[in-house]
């Protein structure tokens, strides 16, 4: 006989497991002296969070709420904009969509220091990585979205002598809405990635891209985790915050209805 | 001499396909009354669905004349001449009920005020008062296209055309919805076009019932119902009944002999 797990179960489940690791980790590294070099144990990753709480607080609202945040609203309005502009002339999709295609297939990474080149050492040029990175996922999902509708769907809009724009904004919208939230999925933990990678190449002295490079060079591997742990927590967060979005603004989807 | 809501001279109607040309319809000749309640039945490919989306202005026949209200279909699509109700009810998962009724009415303009008052009426008549705050998916197959059904009727047009409405559903829902569809009939006085591939149900529903066969889709023949415009279900037993589908029956063999 199966159950599903009660709310408390899901959440202590994983908190067990998770725990379990951590003192296996602080148990390993003591025992077998580990240098911290390589691998410091959780208790002074610990330590190196909480008495470094204002250069992390400093270096996440650049790294985050800077760079990518402002570059993930930028990428996807972008994509937006374009996927209904796409959407709305086949000859831009013929012609269009390939050279997109084209511009996907860019190490993006390796832009980031002309991007620093064009807009300077701070956040503006990593919000610029970002959405670069984060444009053609949304593209392609939101696109996927609009075609999504069935043939159906679309002559019940032609009986009623619907305009493109009304077709657009009542039906093929809402139904693409589910892609574009799959896509936004993708998008937070690449803005993420492409935010602390982009400081590499470039940053003012702040910033966890920043710390991570210079911190790792002194080997303060403690502070290295620690901005590491931050991050791992934001991913966790923003992944969280847009499911959250996607349940309340997309609940009458199958996959939701749950 | 009154003029007929729909009439078809000569209809010709070729699909140009990778396979070569598909000659769907051929000099189909009919003329519908206001008020009628035509059945076209058939087997599958005799062109009777693609007849009825000529009527709507879906489809562009590629020769003959074919008028709805005296206007070309295309014109009478544009002036939104014709409720449609397609196999599958096709309701808006996002929308209520109510909200699914209210489309066509947003996408024509009609005014906010007067809302209320179609939503309520349909409602009534399709007896789904008190389902109007609920999602399609919230309710049965049976009750999803009695909404459908609803959202075509919303906006008062004089004619209403089904496409296998009841296609997909079992025979006992579809009793009932079709005995309904008599009274709903009976009460706003539209001119029906109905696609089917039952016997029965287009005996039991028609003032005309117009066979076809495909292959090229043509009329075989067009019976004039002898049944009284009050029939209970219980009329499919009488004798007159019998006869007229026997005589459908007949007219589907030739149609597939020949």
């Amino acid at each position: 006989m199966t159950r599903s797990d009660t709310r408390a179960e899901q959440v202590l489940w994983p908190l067990g497991f998770g725990l379990l690791v951590l003192v296996l980790w602080e148990v390993g590294v003591r025992l077998f002296g580990v240098s911290p070099a390589i691998l410091p144990p959780p208790s002074a990753i610990l330590a190196a969070i909480l008495s470094s709480g204002p250069t992390l607080w400093e270096d996440w609202v650049q790294t985050v709420v800077k760079g990518a945040l402002n570059g993930l609203w930028m990428g996807t309005l972008a994509a937006l904009i374009l996927a209904v502009i796409i959407d709305r002339f086949v000859f831009l999709k013929r012609g269009l969509l390939p050279v997109a295609n084209f511009f996907a297939a860019l190490p993006i990474v390796g832009l980031a220091p002309i991007m620093v080149m064009w807009f300077g050492f701070d956040w503006q040029s990593k919000a610029a990585v970002v959405a670069v990175m984060v444009f053609f996922p949304m593209l392609v999902n939101i696109l996927g979205g609009l075609a999504a509708v069935d043939m159906m769907q679309r002559d019940l809009m032609r009986t009623y002598a619907a305009s493109h724009t009304q077709t657009l904004l009542k039906l093929r919208g809402p139904a693409a809405l589910p892609f574009l939230f799959n896509g936004l999925k993708i998008a937070t933990s690449l803005a993420l990635i492409g935010a602390i990678v982009a400081e590499y190449f470039g940053s003012p002295i702040r910033g966890m891209g920043f710390r991570i490079s210079t911190e790792m060079g002194r080997l303060a591997t403690d502070m290295v985790w620690a901005e590491i742990v931050v991050s791992a927590v934001t991913g966790t967060a923003l992944y969280g915050i847009v499911s959250a979005i996607e349940k309340r603004v997309t609940f009458w989807h199958p996959s939701q209805r749950g | 001499m009154k003029k007929p809501v729909i009439d078809a001279k000569g209809v010709d109607l070729t699909f140009q396909t990778n396979d070569g040309p598909v000659h769907a319809l051929k000099n189909v000749n009919l003329e519908i009354n206001k008020g009628d309640f035509v059945s076209f039945i058939g087997p599958s490919g005799c062109g009777k669905t693609t007849f009825l989306r000529c009527i709507a202005g879906l489809e562009t026949p590629t020769g003959g004349t074919l008028t709805v209200n005296g206007l070309t279909p295309e014109e009478a699509r544009k002036s939104r001449a014709y409720g449609y109700v397609f196999q599958a009810a096709g309701l808006y998962p996002w929308r209520t009920i109510r909200g699914n009724i209210q489309l066509p009415l947003e996408i024509m303009g009609f005014p906010k005020s007067e809302w209320k008052g179609h939503i309520d009426r349909v409602l009534d008549l399709v007896d789904l008062r008190g389902f109007g705050k609920k999602f399609p998916w919230q309710l049965s197959g049976g009750m999803q296209q009695r909404a459908s059904i609803a959202r075509a009727l919303a906006f008062d047009a004089d004619i209403l055309l089904m496409d296998e409405p009841f296609g997909a559903l079992d025979e006992i829902v579809r009793d009932k919805l079709n005995e309904e569809l008599l009274k709903l009939w009976a009460a706003t006085q539209k001119t029906i076009g109905f696609v089917t591939h039952s016997i029965p149900e287009a005996v039991y529903l028609s003032t005309k019932i117009v066979v076809m066969s495909p292959r090229p889709g043509r009329i075989t023949d067009v019976i004039e119902s002898t049944l009284p415009p009050d029939r209970p279900l219980d009329i499919r037993d009488s004798e007159e009944f019998i006869k007229i589908a026997h005589r459908v029956r007949e007219g589907l063999r030739a149609g597939h002999d020949a």
